[in-house]
């Protein structure tokens, strides 16, 4: 069974491959049909696969199929090799999954939209690389994986690319993470020069034996491995362009900018975790950026009036989350957010894909209220998904991922208090802004009517979705609940685990009701001040202060306009000051003397008779009168 | 008492060959352009048959005979051409028939 | 004979002046016709009989005969020798003047700065030209005879009548 894996990156290949090559002869349901099926056959594959590697795990609970060698030059000799283990078949199962439902789901969305069978050959595409990037038994294939869903984002951010600033916001992305991809190339010739491999299983092997712990190189090659991560899963520094990257399709948001491709750089990082677990310095720093990035993107969520731009910053935050557990070393606590995350994040962009549709495409919740009666099983998932992000305690699977995240950020091997404060801080700013899009969204007063009824094929993927965001939480319970450890159990044969240093079930407990607190207080606050009371939020917004918080806030902290005025426009400035330096004026020349001749000869070619004689009479002349007189 | 100079047989050619330039270059009309066309070869003709008799040598009849046959075919197409020029532009000028740009 | 050979020489440059002079085809073509006789006789004294007859039969009976046809094909009226005039403007003669006074200049030039050389008019026969033909110049009789077939085809399939294919409304205007 195991045999087949090949099979689960190569079916959406396969899709890809004849949607770009005919997709755009053939009726939109065949495309539809070919690209949703490609998916879900891959899905089906990867779940029985599963199965099979939980029931009879193989030896070293590792599987590698080697398919056959990429290239070998100077002793760089990648493979196209898949590697299964804990960490990616957690990976590949939610790729798969979500990715088929959000397929399911984009068959109504995107109906009747210009490209439709370009959009899922692109989507296809996407999958494929992603599943590359998470089974990739080299960093080289990773590497390739990773460009190949940066491309894919770029193609799906600007998939209405009529709209310049749908162009403008893919082009941005695609820039900032450039950065990131810059940085982590060279991290990667890092580790190969020093440590002479790139295959996962052996840099894992060799860099504690070559490297002593806090020694230079592996916090070099850590620093640069964690910038390509941060561009790729929009953290601080690097977070700028995901909120402009909600101008793609809602599907696209939910599969790429919220469930999976954002979460590479996790993945990266769980991954390199030995090197990372070398360099203490850059995993404090991993932990430090994952807690300023869920308090920015929070605030920043707060004030938002477009619904998917409130879902982009709390994608940031939670992704934050993730990077605050990695940096605590609490692997499986990360991996398990981003499962669960992946769960509820895609199943809140559909829904607002639900209610964007259902308003004929209006994204700005001021504009919405009311229609959780015209919608009820998106408003009913909605909520869920929401319950979860908010971490609403013991119901929800965003609850126990949270919460295990806190607890080792308290009580963990490198724990940290300050992290804690933020953590718990975002927990309270997260269930505020989650209750607030709610409100906003579906309560109050209907203020336009029902556009588009969403039929089954959007509503089943957010059935299935809130079921699995409720119950996919279930598989780790806490000590004080039932102690089921099933996730960290699968997760600690590939990653190392993290002992709880103090205290015990009684520590434990305190933190929960901390944290369950937290959340019910946000978004109690929530209720009070949206619902209740609306008009105190008014004032305050309305206050010199207030007003200048709030568009700060609204504008991303101001990260546009810094970079702009930094980077951007300096490098601008050069180029309008280049632009007629002397070297140009060389060029200039050049060109000016081909365009004189060209005109010249343009001319003599007159077409007429006549002209051309006279013109062999006088070469005959010049050449008669050389050959006489000279 | 039996010679012709040269130099007079080879100005005449040369005189012959500049009419028929001139015709070239003056004319119009597609017609008078192949003809003098045709006198420019007849004047080469002439000039190979001097050098032939200059040596006593039969090359340069040959050459004559090439030319000849050169001036047949070439003379066969361009008539057909001026046929097709005429019917297509309804002129004989050959300035008309510019716009064949390749 | 040298007398003889001047004579022919002068009818033939005034001929073939009056050829690149007429404006109407026809007369042009006559001219051109005694310009090739005088140029046969020439031939004739220089002691090549053989291109004498061919010059005779084939430019002045063949090619120029070929000319008249397509000539008279093209029925061109006396509105053509108006149009002829007009095109034969005075200014249009300085330019192609100019380049073939010095072109003429440079030639004799050439020729009278070289040593005098004097023909004898010994005739060559046409014996000698058919061997010379079908020993060593075997190639350019192939490469001549390839040139004639190929002025065959190509003049028979440029001169077919090409179908105009218009539509019926057009008919009525161009009729």
């Amino acid at each position: 069974m195991l045999e087949l894996l090949w099979i689960v990156p190569a079916l959406p290949f396969l899709g890809f491959l004849i949607l770009a090559l005919i997709g755009s002869r053939m009726p939109g349901k065949t495309a539809a049909a070919i690209g949703v099926a490609s998916i879900g056959l891959s899905a089906l594959l990867t779940v029985f696969i599963g199965i099979n590697f939980i029931s009879s795990p193989p030896a070293g609970r590792v599987y590698i199929q080697t398919l056959w060698e990429w290239f070998n030059v100077a002793g760089l000799n990648p493979g196209i090799a898949l590697r299964l283990d804990a960490v990616s078949l957690t990976f590949i199962f939610v790729i798969t999954f979500v990715g088929f439902l959000i397929h399911l789901y984009s068959v109504e969305y995107m109906e009747g939209e210009e490209g439709y069978s370009r959009f899922f050959a692109y989507m296809n595409l996407f999958v494929g690389s992603m599943l590359m990037l998470v089974l990739g038994d080299n960093l080289v294939l990773l590497y390739l994986g990773w460009e190949g869903v940066g491309l894919c984002s770029y193609l799906l951010i600007g998939f209405w690319y009529k709209d310049p600033a749908n162009g403008y916001a893919a082009r941005k992305a695609f820039i900032v993470t450039r950065v990131g991809d810059t940085a982590m190339a060279i991290g990667l010739f890092i580790l190969f020069t020093e440590l002479g491999s790139l295959n996962i299983g052996r840099l894992l092997e060799v860099a504690p034996l070559n490297w002593p712990v806090g020694s230079s190189m592996p916090v070099l090659a850590a620093a640069l491995l964690l910038g390509g991560a941060v561009g790729k899963s929009a953290q601080l520094p690097l977070q700028t362009w995901l909120p402009d990257a909600m101008a793609g399709p809602t599907p696209v948001s939910a599969l790429i900018h919220a469930a999976t491709m954002v979460t590479a750089g996790v993945y990266l990082i769980a991954r390199m975790h030995v090197i990372f677990t070398l360099a203490p310095v850059v995993l404090t720093i991993v932990g430090v950026i994952g807690a300023l990035t869920l308090l920015l993107a929070g605030f920043s969520a707060l004030t938002q009036h477009d619904i998917k731009r409130v879902l982009a910053y709390s994608t940031i935050s939670q992704i934050g989350y993730m990077f605050l557990a990695l940096g605590v070393g609490a692997w499986s606590a990360a991996v398990f957010h981003f499962m669960i995350h992946a769960f509820f994040k895609a199943l809140l962009f559909l829904g607002a894909g639900v209610v964007i549709l259902a308003l004929h495409h209006e994204q700005n919740m001021f504009k919405m209220g009311g229609v959780r009666k015209m919608i009820p099983v998106t408003f009913w998932t909605f909520l869920i998904g929401s319950a979860s992000l908010a971490a609403l305690p013991l119901v929800t699977g965003g609850f126990y991922s949270k919460d295990l995240i806190l607890f080792y950020a308290f009580d963990g091997e490198r724990a940290n208090r300050w992290l804690y404060a933020a953590g718990l801080l975002g927990a309270l700013i997260t269930a505020l802004y989650t209750t607030r899009m709610v409100l906003l969204t579906f309560f109050g007063e209907a203020k336009t009517h029902l556009h588009h009824k969403p039929t089954w094929i959007m509503e089943m993927p957010l059935v299935v979705l809130a079921v699995l965001s409720t119950f996919g939480g279930f598989v780790e319970l806490p000590h004080t609940l039932g102690h089921l450890t099933l996730f960290s159990d699968f997760m600690q044969t590939i990653l190392p685990g993290n002992q709880v240093a103090e205290g015990g079930i009684s520590t434990e407990l305190i933190l929960q009701l901390t944290a369950a607190v937290t959340a019910i207080l946000g978004i109690f606050i929530a209720y009070m001040l949206y619902y209740k009371n609306p008009e105190r939020v008014t004032a305050l917004r309305r206050s010199a202060f207030g007003s200048r918080l709030h568009a700060f806030w609204k504008k991303g902290w101001g990260f546009d306009w810094l970079y702009d005025t930094l980077f951007v426009n300096p490098i601008v400035w050069i180029a309008e000051v280049n632009k007629s330096d002397f070297i140009d004026l060389i060029y200039t020349f050049i060109a000016w003397v081909n365009r004189m001749f060209n005109r010249a000869f343009s001319f003599t070619q007159s077409g007429r008779l006549r002209w051309y004689a006279m013109g062999i009479a006088l070469g005959a002349i010049i050449t008669l009168t050389i050959a006489v007189f000279l | 008492m039996n010679t012709v100079p040269m130099e007079s047989g080879l100005v005449l050619a040369g005189i012959l060959f500049i009419l028929g330039f001139i015709g070239v270059l003056v004319r119009r009309n597609i017609v008078f352009i192949l003809l003098s066309l045709e006198v420019m070869l007849n004047a080469a003709g002439l000039a190979f048959i001097f050098a032939g008799s200059r040596w006593v040598q039969a090359d340069g009849q040959v050459m004559f005979i090439f030319i000849l046959a050169m001036a047949a075919a070439e003379v066969s197409v361009g008539l057909a051409l001026i046929l097709q020029i005429f019917r297509d532009f309804k002129t004989l000028d050959a300035d008309a028939a510019n716009n064949m740009r390749g | 004979m040298t007398i003889v050979f001047y004579i022919a020489a002068l009818v033939a440059v005034i001929s073939t002046a009056m050829v690149i002079t007429r404006l109407n085809a026809v007369h042009a073509l006559l001219y051109m016709v005694v310009s090739l006789l005088s140029v046969a006789v020439i031939f004739f004294i220089l002691g090549a009989a053989f291109v004498a007859a061919l010059e005779v039969i084939v430019y002045a009976g063949a090619i120029m005969v070929l000319f008249v046809f397509v000539v008279m094909m093209l029925n061109l009226g006396p509105a053509s020798a108006e149009q002829e005039s007009r095109w034969l403007s005075p200014a249009g003669w300085i330019g192609p003047g100019i380049l073939s006074a010095i072109l003429i200049i440079e030639l004799v030039y050439i020729l009278f700065t070289n040593a005098r050389q004097d023909i004898l008019t010994q005739s060559v026969a046409p014996r000698q030209v058919g061997i010379a033909l079908y020993g060593p110049y075997i190639l350019g009789v192939e490469l001549a005879a390839i040139l004639l077939m190929a002025g065959i085809v190509g003049a028979y399939h440029l001169g077919r009548y090409k179908n105009v294919f218009l539509h019926r409304y057009l008919h009525k205007e161009l009729q």
